[in-house]
């Protein structure tokens, strides 16, 4: 089934700042060059085309870094903290400006999930063809 | 068939079996199709008739709202279960097709979008059957979950609405109830190894006729749960609140008229869906995954995959889930395919679209696929009663996946949300109470989950269960008037217990209670994520930690409040690192305890979990970590080192220049310390799961599923089910081997 509105959906919505559209927190994406962009530091992330994760910096952090264990790892087994054989922390920093836009909880050697966002930027670009003419729109957080 | 056979010697063979099926098990057709049935003739002549009156359908759409509110509240007043009391129900109207159209608008919401399928069963097997039938006045029972709902401990009661001899809708409630007789006390047995464990297994039932229950099957019904108070006065509450929402559906046909009714039922379900449509259409298209990891079947810790892609293509949502871990066939954490659509459609009606209307018609645009055989489609063999442990994660990996779609929505009602915390952290309970009244049930305060962080403000503390959007926990004097159980501290918040971001998660509280005044009591605990948080942040928010379950046991502390008070600790983190009391063992294990008798004044020790964190923790206002420090919910060593702020701790003044330092060369460490992504993937990634970790679902192939070992796998279309050995045997083995290690040195 198919609505009426397919052709002119709502974009109220929609963030368009300097021409890219927000995709997320961190991220935005420039329609007329197609290249992923950091929303703090606008450095470019690579073709929107592909993972935007390729650009990023990557570590691995130590859970009980950020989850202290709340009772005493040398006299029980479960602490509060992640068990680290079990549980890694993986951060994502923007290259530029070091902002940490994704973290992934995974068990040790799990492939990253590279492909967690993909967009089909051709629909996109026709869904904002209209909007792009504009400067800033829209509401977004 | 043979092929030579005549028609005629077909269509009696057809019409023999049709007339002689051995077993009316679950139907197949019925229980995998969530969509809103096709109209009738007259429901169709009715909406075109209404079509330019859209002001009176709207009015008549209100007062059966307000019909099936009125009832939620008489359940919720009358009902003597701890789910009724609290909110842990719903109360409805199903189209005469069996959708259900209208529902409370609070209550649990998981409920709203798989209460139709027992419904639809009736209709179809019982409606034209000689020894049943649907008749005005009958009253019909549903729990088995295999035929529709979540779980055994939830039961359902409805009754057939008829005008001028057709039925124009059916109304029901459904309740959480708890005592269902199973292998444990409480109705959520987290030890049933069958569905054979998992107590009453009510297919849909007629219970009564000519508004009456029968005798018989009352006390069938009591004579096999351990609280036969509980189940006539579960059915009666229900039964009485299903008459009130009749007595309105009479009401407004007798204003109306009956077309104007079944314009109204079936105009909602149409509505929601086609502006579920509309809104879907606002999305971008595209493809997010999403990898959720369980750590447990409440027996014993393993690792659960759920693997999840969520594609949007114009006003369609497809939820693939295939490549996540096969089912247990002797445990208890395996989902009814329909009872997840239910959970995964709520996250809609909760936090995606909160101003729709609460109906299955929300969920008709999305598509869920899964491996059958896995453990979010399981086999009827397999147990389900803590069906919650594998459907409450597969609907955090689809939370987690629709905010980088729902972000740049066109049209959005709610704000972007992070991952809520996703278990019921409670006690289930079980004993003889001081009433010498045998009882089992659960605690109402599984219902204080932490919640998420928001795009625009930090998470609520201990807020809502992820299944319903308005319920209560509990009030302490009131449960302590009908349970032994004290809670020593009942709802404390604890210390960093959040996902730390720009937006932090709720809290969650700790909950210690204890025992006095029984001949026997006993707790279960059904909670994973012990090793490996069961929630996650977004956009670069931290998950909330991990939760055990602490025990002390070799104690009495009603003896110690009596002249030792100085003994006495209010915290878990206290009493298990200072162990207070001399002569007690102090133990923490996994959270997923199965039922387990205690002596007076032992204590055991849960915490409600935080919520997930949004965004870069660095990007966190320090005004709102002064805020917490006022509230005691951070810690120095969180501010310190994970927020990077530097602040007066005695007046709460904040040092900016110095924050902004820190965080400064805190951006600087990140960059140091990283790798490019390609360097890091190619020294992260391994070929399959650890050695000795045991790991289940797909690795890097979602068409090849591991079953605890890097070397062991099938095809996730041929799905091996695991069986897992007993706990206690593999304990055993475990002393064996190390006693002989001893005897040989």
């Amino acid at each position: 089934m198919s609505t009426d509105s397919a052709a002119t959906p709502d974009l109220s919505g929609v963030t368009i700042e300097d021409g890219k559209v927000a995709i997320t927190e961190y991220l935005a994406i420039d329609l007329d060059k197609e290249t992923w962009h950091c929303r703090r530091c606008d450095q470019n992330l690579g073709n929107a085309r592909g993972p935007y994760k390729e650009a990023l910096m990557v570590y691995e952090r130590e859970p009980s870094e950020i989850h202290d264990p709340a009772i005493d790892p040398e006299k029980y087994e479960f602490t509060y903290a992640p068990d680290p054989a079990w549980c890694r922390i993986i951060e994502y920093y923007c290259p530029q400006c070091a902002t940490q836009m994704e973290v992934e909880y995974l068990p040790p050697g799990h492939p990253l999930t590279l492909n967690d966002l993909q967009l089909d930027i051709d629909a996109l670009k026709a869904r904002h063809a209209a909007a792009i003419s504009g400067s800033e729109q829209g509401g977004q957080p | 068939m043979n092929k030579e056979q005549a028609p005629t010697e077909r269509s009696l063979i057809e019409q023999f079996l049709d007339d002689n099926v051995l077993f009316l098990g679950p139907d197949t057709g019925i229980m995998r199709d969530h969509s809103v049935s096709i109209p009738t003739e007259q429901e169709s002549a009715a909406v075109v008739a209404w079509a330019d009156r859209s002001e009176d359908i709207n009015l008549i759409r209100n007062r059966l709202q307000t019909a099936c509110n009125e009832s939620f509240d008489m359940v919720e007043q009358m009902g003597a279960a701890p789910g009724a009391k609290w909110g842990d129900l719903i109360a409805g109207i199903f189209s005469c097709q069996g959708d259900l159209a209208l529902s409370s608008a609070g209550g649990v919401l998981i409920f709203s979008v798989l209460a139709q399928h027992p419904q639809k069963f009736m209709l179809k097997y019982w409606k034209d059957d000689p020894t049943v039938g649907i008749r005005e006045g009958d009253i019909f029972m549903h729990n088995d979950a295999r035929y529709g709902n979540i779980h055994n401990t939830d039961q359902s009661l409805s009754i057939p609405v008829f005008h001028e001899g057709e039925l124009v809708c059916i109304v029901g409630s459904i309740v959480h109830e708890g005592e269902n007789g199973a292998c444990e006390p409480g109705g959520m047995p987290g030890g049933a190894e069958s569905p054979y464990d998992e107590g009453l297994k009510m297919p849909p039932l007629k219970v009564g006729e000519n508004f009456e229950f029968r005798k018989d099957l009352l006390t069938f019904l009591q004579n096999s749960v351990r609280e036969p108070k509980l189940q006539l006065e579960g059915m009666k509450s229900k039964f009485h609140a299903c008459l009130r929402i009749k007595k309105r559906v009479e009401e407004v046909i007798a204003d109306y008229g009956v077309d104007a009714f079944l314009a109204t039922v079936r105009g909602t379900l149409s509505d929601t869906e086609m502006e579920v449509r509309r809104r879907l259409q606002t999305w971008p298209d595209g493809k997010v995954l999403s990898n959720v990891f369980a750590d447990s079947t409440l027996r014993e810790n393993v690792l659960i995959k759920i693997r999840c892609e969520v594609i949007k293509k114009d006003d369609e949502l497809i939820i693939d889930l295939r490549g996540s871990s096969p089912e247990f066939l002797n445990r208890a954490n395996n989902t009814v395919l329909a009872s997840m659509k239910g959970m995964l459609a709520q996250l809609f009606l909760m936090f995606v679209w909160p101003d729709l209307p609460r109906n299955q018609a929300v969920f008709a645009p999305i598509t869920v696929l899964t491996d059958p055989g896995s453990a979010l489609n399981c086999s009827p063999e397999a147990p389900n009663a803590q069906s919650m442990m594998t459907f409450f994660p597969a609907f955090t990996a689809v939370q987690n996946a629709i905010p980088k779609l729902l972000f740049s929505a066109g049209f959005r009602s709610t704000d972007i949300v992070a991952c809520w915390y996703n278990m019921i952290t409670t006690f289930v309970y079980g004993g003889s109470n001081q009433h010498k009244e045998l009882v089992g049930n659960v605690c109402a305060d599984l219902n204080g989950m932490g919640g998420a962080a928001r795009a625009t403000r930090d998470g609520e503390h201990s807020i809502a269960p992820i299944f319903a959007s308005m319920a209560d926990i509990g009030e302490q004097e009131l449960i302590e008037e009908e349970v032994p159980m004290m809670k020593l501290v009942p709802h404390k918040v604890m210390v960093d217990n959040c996902g730390f971001g720009k937006q932090r998660g709720g809290h969650g509280y700790q909950q210690i209670v204890t025992h006095k005044d029984t001949q026997a009591w006993g707790y279960m605990v059904n909670t994973i994520g012990a090793k490996f948080p069961s929630t996650y942040g977004i956009f670069g928010g931290y998950a909330p930690g991990c939760y055990p379950l602490c025990k002390v046991k070799d104690v009495n502390v009603f003896e110690v409040m009596k002249d030792q008070r100085e003994l006495m600790r209010f915290t878990i983190d206290e009493i298990m690192n200072e162990q207070p009391f001399p002569d007690a063992t102090y133990s923490s294990h996994h959270a997923g305890l199965q039922f387990e008798l205690a002596d007076a004044g032992e204590l055991y020790m849960i915490t409600q979990g935080g919520g997930g964190g949004y965004g870069d923790i660095l990007e966190r206002d320090p005004a709102d970590i002064v805020k917490d420090w006022a509230d005691r919910i951070v810690s120095k060593h969180t501010i310190e080192n994970i927020y990077h702020v530097v602040m007066d701790y005695a007046t709460g003044a904040v040092d900016q220049d110095a924050t902004d330092k820190a965080r400064a060369a805190e951006r600087k460490s990140r960059l140091a310390r990283a790798k490019p992504y390609k360097e890091f993937a190619a020294e992260w990634t391994k070929a399959t799961p650890p050695e000795g970790l045991p790991f289940y679902g797909s690795w890097d192939d979602p068409t090849v599923l591991h079953l605890g070992t890097p070397d062991n796998t099938c095809p996730a279309d041929a799905i091996v089910p695991v069986m897992m050995p007993d706990p206690k045997d593999v304990e055993i083995a475990k002393l064996k081997a190390e006693l002989a290690a001893l005897k040989q040195a």
